[in-house]
């Protein structure tokens, strides 16, 4: 994919942001917005990897991953540079990991308007500092994603919601692999994938109901605690957590995180490096999202 | 006082050795490659390891983590009298939290006694190099390290959640956490894989990862090195990740039959060896669907382990293999790079017509499932100029995994080894921006030097260059 004319919108100088289908918070207000390429280059089942402009919607790339059985560990919505940018997995970050190791190789472009390389094109590959996963939740504040190649995984053939008012910590210890247990203080949501009969079996055994998923989210604050911690949850207000991650979608924002010293300084360092005169994506602080 | 005067006082003069058979053993790892150290440093606590690195900041000398020394990349050689800091006695398993999956470990437990001490909780650390009966889980760390088992669970950064580290100004801090999505950047990815030029891990957060509840593992032979491999492409694209796919070549099958006599077809051109794992009827489905497509390239026989002792004497034959070669030569080069999975056939190809140019025999045993060959060449040093006809059909192999839409290394890392063939997967422009994150952590060049990021400088600095190394 030709990122040039992408690098030069972005340019050398000058404050810039980056924007997408905005259902993430959006570009900058007040910032010169860009837009990073868009479109699938091409998608190798038999590699397991797709390559496309960050611009690209992710359902597009699930839907053409679709034909071939396969799908990426992103969550809906949106653009996939700015599912990326963000770094918040989806709900089955518990049985398909996080997504952060979706990324194996960016081309991105730099604060001096230039197109950087990071990763490489394989599914495995050590070749030189693991840039892919500092950039992934790095907000567009080191570099604008133009184009991503990313690891695939091959689609369930069957999955089933269910629903049971077991205890979530009980009940996790009971089931292999499960891709997403979600506990509002009540009831768990539990999404099992596999073969059928499998399926079938393990739910029998634990006595769990097939169900729905939770119809929504809270969405007034994301948690993110140790999931050994999520059993204190119950009082803090309306919550739906994710059992063994510790993602919990709260009605309430999450109280006050502190980094430390040392990572502060970290941030500042590798900010100045990459972007010393500030210019992308002005005044978003990695440390005072919440 | 001197350096190690000041070393001495601050960690105790037992964990401070200058003898001229420990700085010996601890110029080298198990590459070929060697340095200088002027002190080895072997701290029991964080807090040693803090002042280990205070104290070479104000002497203004470099420094070289070290795990257990099973690199193979010259990753932990010290260049130039640097001072090694060998965690090695910090091998404390700290806390093990098998309801939620995480251990913090400190970074000298190995990591087959990691998986050995968690597994009465029915979890291990997912991870499996080669050397994980003697690789420590902090040069894991260090060099991102792999394993068969990698190929579904991937590399050691997915099952890193938090590192304590010393950074090369002396200060301790927290990188990752127990939680899923710490503050800010995702500094814990920077560091796994940084290769000892960000800092010293001091402990590790590892994700434990639950035992499947049934495996099935089989070996499978082919008349043609093409045929196996067209058989890994089409598993892949048939929508199964296998826990493990691995090829071992004919001479590398004969010479393991030599050593373990495991039954194992050794007239074949190669075997594969599939693991899959999971709830048993998908897995009945999975070995159905994998032996119809291994069908359709020719398979010979399919052998499927009837029980644990013949899957650990299959997985024996494929971990022993390092062993087994020196029934050949007594010396061997072990070379790490990665094809996309559809280019195996033609690089493995190469890879034969490169050794017979050089007059070099060359085995095959590699994560086929990843794509992630391991060329192993032969020989007897004592030959003379032998080693220089490895080197170059090493260069080749690079070179040619490279042209192929490759990389450098699936799990082995850069250190000296791949140094000065970085530019030939990154530009100028992406190395500098590898430089921007080392200065982050690193302004002063203190951990590691010299290793990973080629530069002019190093080019040209016949002191930087090791014997052995390629450059």
């Amino acid at each position: 994919m030709d990122l040039s004319e992408f690098a030069e919108e972005v340019g050398d100088h000058g404050p810039v942001t980056i924007a997408g289908l905005a259902t993430r918070g959006g570009p900058v207000d007040g910032v010169r917005p860009v837009m990073a390429p868009a479109g699938i280059d091409w998608v190798k089942p038999e590699e397991m990897t797709v390559q496309c402009g960050a611009g690209t919607p992710v359902e597009e790339i699930d839907d053409a991953l679709a034909a071939f059985g396969q799908t990426v560990v992103v969550p809906p919505n949106g653009t996939i540079g700015g599912a990326l940018a963000v770094g918040r997995s989806g709900i089955r970050r518990l049985g398909h990991g996080p997504m952060r190791d979706a990324l194996l190789q960016a081309r991105y472009v730099d604060a001096a308007g230039r197109i950087v390389k990071a990763g490489g094109p394989t599914v495995k590959n050590v070749s030189g500092f693991d840039l892919c996963r500092l950039l992934v939740g790095s907000w567009g504040t080191l570099g604008f994603l133009g184009e991503v190649i990313l690891r695939t995984r091959p689609r369930a053939r069957f999955e089933q919601w269910f629903v049971t008012d077991r205890d979530p910590f009980e009940l996790i210890r009971h089931l292999y692999r499960p891709v997403s247990v979600l506990w509002d203080g009540e009831r768990v949501w539990v999404l099992l994938e596999g073969h059928p009969n499998d399926v079938d079996r393990a739910a029998t055994a634990l006595g769990l109901v097939a169900a729905d998923p939770p119809a929504e989210l809270p969405t007034g604050g994301r948690w993110s605690v140790p999931p050994g911690q999520l059993a204190s949850l119950p009082g803090t207000g309306r919550f739906v957590a994710e059992v063994g991650v510790g993602i919990v979608h709260h009605e309430r924002p999450q109280p006050e995180r502190q980094a430390d010293p040392a990572v502060h300084r970290l941030h500042r360092r590798i900010k100045h490096e990459f972007d010393p005169e500030g210019r992308l994506n002005p005044g978003i602080d990695v440390l005072a999202l919440s | 006082m001197t350096l190690v005067d000041d070393l001495r006082a601050a960690i105790g003069a037992a964990h401070v050795r200058t003898g001229p058979t420990e700085l010996s053993l601890y110029r080298r790892d198990a590459s070929n490659m060697a340095g200088s150290s002027s002190v080895v440093c072997l701290p029991t606590s964080t807090a040693d390891v803090q002042a280990c690195v205070t104290i070479a900041d104000r002497h203004g000398v470099a420094f070289v983590a070290r795990g257990s020394g099973t690199g193979l990349s010259g990753g932990a050689v010290p260049l130039d009298g640097a001072i090694v800091i060998a965690t090695s006695k910090m091998n404390r398993v700290l806390s093990v939290d098998a309801a939620n999956g995480q251990a913090w470990v400190e970074p000298g437990v190995l990591n087959l006694d990691l998986t050995r001490h968690v597994e009465q909780f029915g979890v291990h650390f997912a991870p499996d190099p080669s050397s994980q009966q003697t690789c420590s889980i902090g040069g894991n760390v260090a060099n991102n390290s792999g394993g068969p088992h990698c190929l579904a669970e991937g590399v050691t950064s997915s099952h890193v959640l938090a590192v304590e580290v010393v950074l090369p100004d002396g200060s301790c801090t927290v990188l990752g956490g127990e939680d899923p999505e710490p503050l800010g950047y995702d500094l814990r990815g920077a560091f796994v894989g940084s290769e000892g030029m960000l800092g010293i891990a001091t402990s590790v957060c590892v994700k434990l990862t639950q035992n499947p509840p049934a495996v099935r593992t089989m070996l499978m032979d082919f008349a043609t090195v093409d045929d196996g491999a067209a058989t890994v492409s089409d598993i892949i694209a048939g929508g199964m990740v296998p826990a493990a796919v691995e090829m071992m070549d004919q001479l590398c099958l004969q010479a393991v039959e030599a050593y373990i006599h495991a039954d194992l077809p050794v007239h074949a051109a190669a075997a594969l060896l599939v693991e899959v794992v999971g709830m048993p009827e998908g897995l009945d489905a999975d070995v159905a669907a994998i032996v119809a497509i291994a069908n359709q390239h020719r398979v010979g026989t399919v052998r499927v382990a009837q029980d644990d002792a013949e899957r650990a004497l299959l997985w024996k034959g494929r971990k022993s293999a390092f062993g087994a070669i020196a029934r050949i030569k007594p010396n061997y080069y072990l070379h790490d790079t990665v094809v996309p999975r559809s280019r195996l056939p033609e690089v493995l190809a190469a890879v034969y017509a490169i050794a017979e140019r050089h007059e070099l025999q060359v085995l095959n045993v590699f994560h086929a499932g990843d794509g992630n060959l391991h060329p192993l060449l032969v020989y007897d040093a004592r030959e003379p100029g032998v080693l220089e006809r490895v080197h170059l059909a090493g260069e080749e192999i690079v070179k040619a995994s490279v042209a192929a839409g490759g990389v450098l290394s699936g799990e082995h890392g850069i250190g000296l080894e791949k140094r000065d063939y970085m530019p030939l997967m990154f530009s100028d422009v992406d190395l500098e921006a590898q430089a921007a994150l080392r200065r982050a952590f690193d302004p002063l060049e203190r951990a590691n030097p010299g290793k990973v990021l080629p530069s002019p400088a190093t080019c040209g600095d016949i002191h930087a260059v090791p014997e052995g190394a390629w450059v």
